[in-house]
């Protein structure tokens, strides 16, 4: 049974987001330098990234795609997604609004270091790239036995 | 995966105090040829259960609910994606055939199909040679 985005939409992190939003406005790049892979809000397609002690998994919101076309790939702890999307809008027809995006997309996510690139497996459901990311074993907790 | 549903009519899906949550705005292509208007909208997350085209006197509403399959424990390293639900409407015009308003959902992609009334379509005149 599925379960809506939890860790995605708590107070805590919208607040955090908010305040990260008002720096980025206040100082702009004079503010705290970022990662070099660090994603642009806004592009397309939109990414959630969640973690937990055995793997992370990566949505991406890309709906419309066949996903045979897709290129997924990754490298050590970087993980790239690009494809392309066409929308049909037939020449003929008045058009009213084209706000859906169209074209080429790349989008690199950098993921935890402790993954282990070797077990991936991703799933295309409801315009909803889901892919999965194991975490290598030693750095899941462990339960130590207390003698 | 993909399925012609009637449009249900009118109906009270939209309840009081919804305005206090967070709701996405889903992006939309609409164009109009002789026959018809086509929106298609990108719902993405929302499967065919949890999409609702409401028909209420001349607005239309589309509302979906997103819903993922997340792994016990996760919590969020990074999301565009903050909100569960998708929603906006338009006003249909007289012209319009709502009756006849077909949808098709997917791959996360929604289109609707709303016909003009038959009697207002533009009708070839025909022009005979004598």
């Amino acid at each position: 049974m599925p379960i809506f985005l939890p860790g995605f939409e708590t107070d805590l992190f919208a607040e955090f987001e908010q305040m990260r939003r008002q720096l980025d406005r206040l100082f702009g790049d004079w503010g705290l330098s970022s990662g070099i892979r660090t994603l642009a809000a806004g592009g397309w397609p939109a990414v959630n990234v969640g973690a937990s002690p055995k793997q992370v998994d990566v949505y991406l919101f890309a709906p419309g795609l066949d996903p045979a076309k897709l290129d997924v790939s990754i490298q050590q702890n970087v993980l790239t997604v690009a494809g392309e999307r066409t929308t049909e809008v037939p020449e003929s027809a008045q058009v009213y609004r084209r706000e859906r995006f169209s074209g080429t997309f790349r989008r690199s996510i950098v993921l935890p270091e402790d993954v282990d690139p070797d077990k991936v497996t991703a799933v295309y459901r409801d315009g909803v790239l889901r892919i999965t990311v194991e975490r290598r074993a030693e750095v899941q907790p462990r339960r130590i036995e207390v003698k | 995966m993909s399925e012609t549903r009637p449009v249900q009519s009118p109906g009270t899906a939209l309840t009081a105090g919804a305005e206090t949550e967070l709701v996405l705005r889903p992006p939309v292509d609409i164009w109009e040829d002789a026959e018809q208007i086509t929106l298609v909208a990108d719902l993405p997350g929302v499967a065919k259960e949890r999409l609702n085209i409401q028909l209420d006197g001349d607005a239309l509403t589309i509302e979906g609910q997103v819903a993922l399959d997340t792994p016990e424990g996760m919590e969020a390293l990074y999301a565009d994606v903050r909100a569960t639900r998708y929603r906006r409407a338009f006003t249909l015009s007289g012209e319009l055939d709502a009756e006849r308003i077909e949808a098709e959902l997917r791959n996360g992609v929604l289109k609707v199909r709303i016909p003009k009334r038959a009697e207002l379509q533009p009708r070839r005149i025909e022009v005979k040679g004598s």
